[in-house]
């Protein structure tokens, strides 16, 4: 596959998941914050249920880097960890693999919140 | 106010039409946001790094990007016209933390920034983390019982 098959096929995929939400904004006032959770549960049961890895393989970053990217990387992180450690993986699994996004969202959130005045406004 | 205008103004202020706008502008730049991620997993596979570790690098990316854009106020701008273009990529939960951080700082750094920064992160997590922990029960007993069903 090409480099600009590449980028259409991530820009179309992203660009209608991102539709869907602005649309369940609009029609079922749904807040943002609602949205976000959804998605993340969503990307979850599409990972349990194997059809993220196809989409991803397809899609590449037009699934992943949407919230149900989030998502599914807990339901990957909880299926490995569940095959190496057993039951107890299912506990662990899920912050394991999404460390790294959520530290880096908060740790940025603290120091911007320490080396810049407040402009925004928002949700 | 002749009825021309009138007429615009009515489908200025129709639903539908907002509706439409809504969605083509979330299309547009949830896709540019997309494409953005996907020529950043490109440069750095190029680079070497693996599949996943790719993915965690674009990840991080885009939180950073996000979280300086909100620090300096133009991701507001931005996801104004954008919607759910930029709230639903990770953009959006990097958004989300960094503005609620930044408006907490006069309440203070422990109950003021360090618990509001939770104020959309933390419904995020906890549901991603409860919909993972099911998924994980599920997965363990799924996979005791398979050799007794075949």
């Amino acid at each position: 596959m090409g480099i600009t098959e590449q980028f259409l096929l991530a820009f179309v995929s992203g660009g209608l998941v991102c539709v869907v939400a602005q649309l369940l904004i609009d029609l079922t006032k749904l807040t943002p914050a609602r949205i976000l959770v959804l998605y993340v549960s969503f990307g979850v049961l599409l990972y349990a249920i194997g059809i993220y890895e196809p989409m991803q393989d397809l899609f590449g970053a037009g699934v992943s880097v949407p919230l149900i990217g989030f998502g599914a990387n807990i339901g990957r992180g909880v299926k490995e960890a569940v095959m190496s450690d057993g039951l107890l993986g299912a506990i662990t699994g899920g912050l394991s693999s999404s460390a790294a996004g959520i530290t880096a969202a908060l740790i940025l959130g603290l120091l911007a919140s320490i080396l810049f005045k407040t402009k925004s406004k928002r949700m | 106010m002749d009825n021309k205008t009138k007429k615009e103004l009515i489908i200025k202020h129709s639903p539908g039409s907002t509706i439409l706008k809504n969605s083509i502008l979330a299309f547009i730049i949830g896709g540019v946001v997309c494409s953005i991620g996907e020529g950043l997993l490109m440069l750095y596979s190029y680079l070497g790094a693996d599949k996943k570790t790719a993915g965690t690098l674009v990840t991080i990316s885009l939180i950073f990007i996000a979280s300086f854009l909100t620090a300096i106020g133009v991701f507001d701008k931005i996801a104004r016209y954008a919607g759910a273009g930029t709230l639903v990529p990770v953009t959006g939960f990097s958004n989300a933390v960094t503005s609620q951080a930044m408006d907490a700082k006069s309440e203070g750094c422990v109950l003021g920034v360090g618990s509001k920064i939770f104020t959309v992160a933390g419904p995020v997590i906890l549901f991603g983390l409860l919909s993972g922990v099911i998924y994980g029960i599920i997965f363990y007993f799924w996979n005791m019982i398979l050799p007794f069903i075949n």
